[in-house]
């Protein structure tokens, strides 16, 4: 097994091209999920505004803003 | 059996054939690229004049042909839709600017520490190389360019335009091995000739370039959707998505 992870000494090489296709393929992955998450919510806020109405909306931003 | 090709081109109809397409090659994606790095790390022999250094060409070659791949893919739906003018269209391109570019990445990554052990170099300026960075650098700017265009249809065409430029790279880089003398190897596995390497070698490669490409496929495909959400929010259908299936 110690065979394997040594790859007849060029360990270093080989390792680093995997490790980093793997890190990629991880990150990659999460990104695409955190791109999702964020786009329901961006569109679930979109909604929840234009379900407030346009007439309510301005009104309100007009309050928190003094 | 006809298929009504014209139904899927549009978002609405798309987007839940999308999400089976990308469990389906996801699933795909994990059982070949887990064989072919069986193959190629355990079972393939240690190669003679390159020892176990050469093992790196199971992840190169691969990525280094999908980056092509897909960047002629991101052309041809460029060019689709700057010809008829389809929403879809162009957002099949914007989904695949990241992949490829992370695909390209890893080529030369790859690359780098394939060519320390065997040239005596992590980096040359060679034609090969050289050409491969370019393309890495197409990607970026593809995707720096719309993030720069705040209307999505402008972005829609500028990007079109520069995609279908620099397809012209592609053949560069293909032919590149052949075009000059570079430090670059020639091709590996080529149409016209027997593969120059033993058997398990070339099934390693072909299984591992079956999981990086249903890889691609399937990240690809779950990016548009993400795109089409992002882009169609205003839209009724959107809406009941929204309401129907909540976040996840």
């Amino acid at each position: 097994m110690s065979g394997f992870f040594a790859m007849g000494g060029y360990a270093w090489y080989v390792w680093m091209s995997y490790g980093a296709a793997a890190v990629a393929v991880i990150v990659e992955i999460l990104a695409l999920r955190l791109r999702r998450r964020h786009a329901f919510d961006t569109a679930r806020m979109a909604q929840d505004a234009d379900a407030a109405g346009p007439a309510t909306r301005p009104l309100a931003d007009l309050r928190s803003n003094g | 059996m006809i298929v009504n090709w014209f139904r899927y081109s549009s978002p609405v109809s798309f987007y839940p054939l999308a999400g089976r397409l990308s469990r389906a090659f996801g699933v795909l994606a994990a059982g070949f690229t887990i064989a072919g790095l069986y193959i190629g790390l355990v079972v393939a022999p240690t190669d003679a004049t390159q020892g176990d250094a050469y093992r790196i060409i199971f992840l190169h070659v691969p990525t280094a042909w999908m980056a092509m791949l897909i960047y002629l893919a991101m052309a041809f739906w460029s060019a689709l839709a700057l010809g008829f003018n389809t929403r879809l269209s162009a957002m099949m391109a914007q989904a695949l600017a990241p992949t490829g570019a992370l695909m390209a990445a890893l080529a030369l990554w790859s690359g780098a520490f394939w060519g320390r052990p065997t040239w005596g170099t992590y980096w040359a300026w060679d034609a090969r190389m050289t050409s491969t960075l370019i393309l890495l650098f197409l990607y970026l700017g593809v995707i720096a360019l719309r993030s720069a265009i705040d209307d999505p249809r402008r972005a829609d065409r500028a990007c079109a335009l520069l995609s279908l430029v620099g397809a012209v790279n592609v053949p560069i880089i293909y032919f590149s091995v052949q075009w000059w003398n570079t430090l670059h190897q020639g091709s590996s596995i080529s149409f016209t000739s027997a593969p120059k390497m033993a058997m398990t070698m070339v099934e390693g490669l072909l299984v591992m370039t079956a999981g990086v490409w249903s890889y691609c496929i399937a990240v690809t495909l779950a990016r548009v959707r993400s795109i089409i959400v992002e882009r169609e929010r205003g839209s009724g259908w959107v809406a009941s998505l929204i309401a129907r299936q909540g976040a996840r």
